[in-house]
This record gives structure tokens, C-alpha cells and sequence, in this order.
């Protein structure tokens, strides 16, 4: 099988899978316990939270350990209008295009009374910084944007996004899950206020993830109980899951130059193969995405039978057609940045790994062209575009 | 439990009766590509026995199994019967859809029915051209 899903999640790396199997085995003990066994295990924690710390350039106390990527993103927007409640501001800025976990909590804001402007994506799936400048204003709260896209993996102008949030005094969260461990990301030199990020989603396991929120910034507890991360997270902390996390983070870390570069390439070629393919685009900026994202639309087909029969062939990969969300809509992202339902729905999300060959890379190219022809074969839209009672949009 | 049936990766992978009949007797189309599905069925009707039907569908897995299926069940069936067939036989014969994909049979239901109106009009009103009403799936209009 090819694993063409890696931003659906990852296969966790075997120094990750073996601190978690370890530390499950051996270090099992209670953080919050005094005797030697449950010591040990705080001292893991803390370790854990110096190693995740240190890959974004952050101090080990800004460090929030969560259950992963939506958690966090909770954390963070729920935190922040806490705070702008208090001032009096209830304005949040976020992008059309953002993850669930985000769109989600800032329309149930909006129904609390807070009021809410989504940035526009544009074709090329980017945000515009001086959008952002206009629309901030006296009671803006929060600005929250994604670092990379998850569907197009767009990778957004976070550096300049963040500097016009720490000029005009705007808290800035960005949700850097598929951005983590596959980019550089520095809360420093980016001028980010709130991260978050999910361990598996860079070779660590499910189930771990963490919020990075600035030194001062009060955070609200989703989670009430006990008195772990500082009390603002309660539940006995998941130890090995987050040791792990750490491993698979410093792995990433060390190797990301030399992975983002092979992956890159990699990524170029089967763009290059798959462009051949007549009425076809790809979705979103060739040049700023992640090296592992393709994403593409194929006019006339629908995304759910050609993954299916993809996975008949051995890759595995994924769509934003509606009929893979359960939803009658397709994906909220490829409709953000233009595309119209019709081809909206054969869409195709390829996210490959850093070991994939460029055999590999053909053999996708191959099996996507030759699917992607047998369903052009009985759809009655394609028919009636290469009779020219339709006009292409691709 | 996997996405589906065996029975609708049966039809998916190898669909029965693809394709066109050029001087068809009834040819029906529903769904839109808005809504990620369309559905077009052409019949070859003789003796008010449908002799031969064919299909073209633009959809999702379940799409193309409901309307493979759904060709079967009337294939060699007098008209009446087939006006007959109803989008829970089609996905009983399929061993079952999920849920939020009785969608997809409920359309070839819908698909065959169009085509044996579009018969019985031009069977109607010898001699005039092929017209085939378009039905519009219930997802129409919502954004």
C-alpha cells in the first residue's frame, strides 16, 4: 500500500511507538504521586515539556499539554475571549478556510455575542496581510490562522500576520497542526501568541497534543478537576502518550531540512504527472505548501468513487467531496478558495510521506489518470462537456 | 464494519449495463452537480417489456452500485413493474446503504421513473422530438 493520507495522520515512528510502549510498561506511575514511581513520571513530563518547548522556541512553562490539535484550538479561542470579554472587546478575526475545531468554537461565540470577520482565502489560498490590517479594530479579541492549510496546505504569511497582531496589541493564535514537525515554526520569530499542535499528526501518537500560550496569557480551563498543568487542565496526564509526543517532535525536528527538501521534490513531480491530466488543477499555491500536500480537481468525476477505487489499486488517500463528509456540501476550503460545487466534488487530497520514491510517485500519476478516465467514461457530466453542451470550468 | 456492503462494492467495481442507448425510448436525468450526483437512464422499451437499459452516472460509490442495481431489477421487466420499483427495494438488494446515502437510491429510483415518463410521452405523441424532464435533487438551491 501507498500512504498518501500523512495529513490525516501518520504511522508513529519507532523511537515514538517505543518510549510509549516503555514508559506504559515500566513508568506507569501517577505524576502527581510522591513515591519514587510517580516522580519519575513527573520528571519525564517535565522533560517532555522542555524537548517541545525547545522545537518552537518557546519556554517549558508556556507549554500546555492537551488530548491533541482540537483541544487546544478550543483552549486557545476560548481563552482569548475571556480575556477580551473582560476589556470589553468581542471581535475575533479567523480565515473562511480554517479547521473545524476553530470555525466551530467562534460560531458558537458568535451566538454567545461575539462578533466574528472571516478573512478571505483567495484563489491561491493565501490571506492577505493588509486584509488583516483592515479588518482588525478597537474591540478585535483575537486573530486565529491556521499556519498551514490541512486540505490545500497552503502555508500562510504567518511572520507578517503575527507582527500586525503585536503592533496593534491583538492576541494571535495559529493552529500549526499540519505545520508542526514538517516546517520551521518559531513562536519568536513568527510572532505567534497561541499555537497549537497534534502529535499525530508528525509520526507521534493519537491522543497528544500541546497548546504553546505566551508567558501572561491567562488561560480558561475547559477540562475542571485536579490541579495538573497548573490547573489549567485537569486529568492525570497521559505520560507516555506525551513523552512520546516529545520524541517524535525532537526526530522531527532534527530532520526536517532534509526531509522538507527530498519530500518537496517529490511533491513537484507528481503535481507535474498529474497536471497531464486533461481538466485538472491543482488546488491552491504550487510554490507556499507543505512538502508533502497535492491537492487537486478533476472535472467530471466525483471524489468518493475515485478513492475507493485508488484503494483498490493500494494508495490510500482522501477528497473533499461531499460524499466523504457525510454532508451534501463539499469541502468549506476548496469552496473559500473558489471552486464551485461541480468540480468542488472530484476533488483528490494526496499528503504523501518523506519515503516515497519516485516509482511510487509514477505509479500514483498512472492510476490516477486511468481511474480518473473510466469514471469520465459513464458520467453523464463529462459527456455533455465534450459534447459542448457544458463548458469546462477546468 | 467497512464503508459498505459487499453487495454495493459488487456493483461499484463492476457495474451492470454502463452506458448509452443511442435511440432510446425514455431517457431520464436527476441529480445535479451541485449536489455531487447526477443520474441519467436510458431504456429500450418493446411490448411494454423493457428490453434493454443502460446508465451513466456522475456520483459517489453508492451512486453508481444504486444505479447499476437498479438497471438490473428492471432489465426484462414489464413497464408497470418497473414504475413499481421503489429506492428501499434498490438498496435492499444491495444488502443495505448507510443512512446518509439513501440519497443515491432514492435517485435511481427517481432516474427510472423519469425515463418510463419520458416513454409513455413519446409514446404519447408519436414522431416528436426526445425531451427528458430534469429532475433536480432535494440538496437543490442550498448553499
Amino acid at each position: 500500500m501507498i500512504y498518501a493520507d500523512n495529513a490525516a495522520t501518520t504511522r508513529m515512528s519507532d523511537a515514538a511507538l517505543n518510549t510509549l510502549i516503555e514508559l506504559s510498561k515500566e513508568n506507569y506511575g501517577n505524576a502527581s504521586s510522591l513515591y519514587s514511581l510517580g516522580q519519575r513520571s513527573k520528571e519525564i513530563l517535565e522533560k517532555a515539556r522542555e524537548d517541545v518547548a525547545k522545537v518552537i522556541n518557546a519556554q517549558p512553562r508556556e507549554i500546555l499539554f492537551t488530548s491533541g490539535g482540537s483541544e487546544a484550538d478550543n483552549q486557545a479561542i476560548r481563552s482569548a475571549a475571556e480575556i477580551g470579554k473582560a476589556k470589553g472587546k468581542k471581535h475575533i478575526i479567523s480565515s473562511a478556510f480554517e479547521h473545524h475545531a476553530v470555525l466551530h468554537t467562534i460560531s458558537k461565540l458568535e451566538k454567545e455575542g461575539f462578533e466574528v470577520t472571516l478573512l478571505p482565502v483567495h484563489e491561491d489560498g493565501l490571506v492577505r496581510p493588509e486584509e488583516l490590517s483592515a479588518a482588525i479594530r478597537e474591540d478585535t479579541a483575537l486573530v486565529t490562522i491556521m499556519y498551514a492549510n490541512n486540505e490545500i496546505g497552503t502555508i500562510q504569511p504567518i511572520r507578517e500576520l503575527g507582527a500586525i497582531c503585536r503592533e496593534r496589541g491583538v492576541l494571535f493564535h495559529t493552529d500549526a497542526v499540519q505545520a508542526i514537525g514538517h516546517i520551521s515554526v518559531d513562536v519568536e520569530r513568527d510572532n505567534i501568541d497561541m499555537l497549537s499542535a497534534s502529535a499525530h499528526k508528525f509520526h507521534g501518537p493519537k491522543g497528544s497534543g500541546f497548546l504553546y500560550f505566551r508567558k501572561g496569557i491567562r488561560l480558561t480551563n475547559l477540562i475542571e478537576g485536579g490541579a495538573q498543568e497548573r490547573g489549567k487542565r485537569a486529568g492525570t496526564e497521559n505520560v507516555p502518550g506525551i513523552a512520546a509526543m516529545a520524541t517524535a517532535l525532537t526526530e522531527a525536528a532534527a530532520t526536517l531540512a532534509e526531509r522538507a527538501k527530498v519530500t518537496q521534490e517529490k511533491r513537484d513531480r507528481l503535481i507535474k504527472g498529474l497536471l497531464q491530466i486533461p481538466h485538472s488543477a491543482l488546488n491552491g499555491d504550487a510554490v507556499k505548501r507543505l512538502p508533502s500536500n497535492v491537492n487537486f480537481c478533476f472535472e467530471g468525476i466525483e471524489g468518493e468513487s475515485l478513492l475507493l477505487l485508488l484503494d483498490d489499486r493500494g494508495i490510500a488517500a482522501s477528497s473533499g467531496s461531499a460524499c466523504t463528509s457525510g454532508s451534501l456540501d463539499p469541502s468549506h476550503v476548496l469552496l473559500a478558495i473558489g471552486r464551485v460545487h461541480d468540480v468542488a466534488h472530484g476533488s483528490l487530497r494526496l499528503s504523501i510521506g518523506d519515503d516515497i520514491t519516485d516509482e511510487e510517485v509514477d505509479y500514483i500519476v498512472k492510476n490516477v489518470r486511468e481511474v480518473v478516465e473510466y469514471l469520465r467514461g459513464f458520467s453523464p457530466i463529462w459527456r455533455d462537456l465534450m459534447a459542448g453542451r457544458k463548458q469546462f470550468i477546468l | 464494519m467497512a464503508l459498505y456492503s459487499d453487495k454495493v462494492m459488487d456493483h461499484f467495481r463492476n457495474p451492470r449495463n454502463v452506458g448509452v442507448i443511442e435511440d432510446a425510448d425514455g431517457v431520464g436525468e436527476v441529480g445535479n452537480a451541485k449536489c455531487g450526483d447526477i443520474m441519467k437512464m436510458y431504456l429500450k422499451i418493446d411490448n411494454d417489456i423493457i428490453t434493454d437499459v443502460k446508465f451513466e452516472t456522475f456520483g459517489c460509490g453508492s451512486a453508481i452500485a444504486s444505479s447499476s442495481m437498479a438497471t438490473e431489477l428492471i432489465k426484462g421487466k414489464p413497464v408497470s413493474e418497473a414504475m413499481a420499483l421503489t429506492n428501499k427495494a434498490v438498496a435492499e438488494a444491495l444488502d443495505g446503504l448507510p443512512d446518509y446515502k439513501m440519497h443515491c437510491s432514492v435517485l435511481a429510483e427517481e432516474a427510472i421513473r423519469n425515463a418510463l415518463e419520458d416513454y409513455e410521452r413519446k409514446k404519447g405523441a408519436e414522431g416528436s422530438p426526445q425531451v427528458y424532464t430534469h429532475v433536480e435533487c432535494e440538496c437543490e438551491g442550498k448553499e
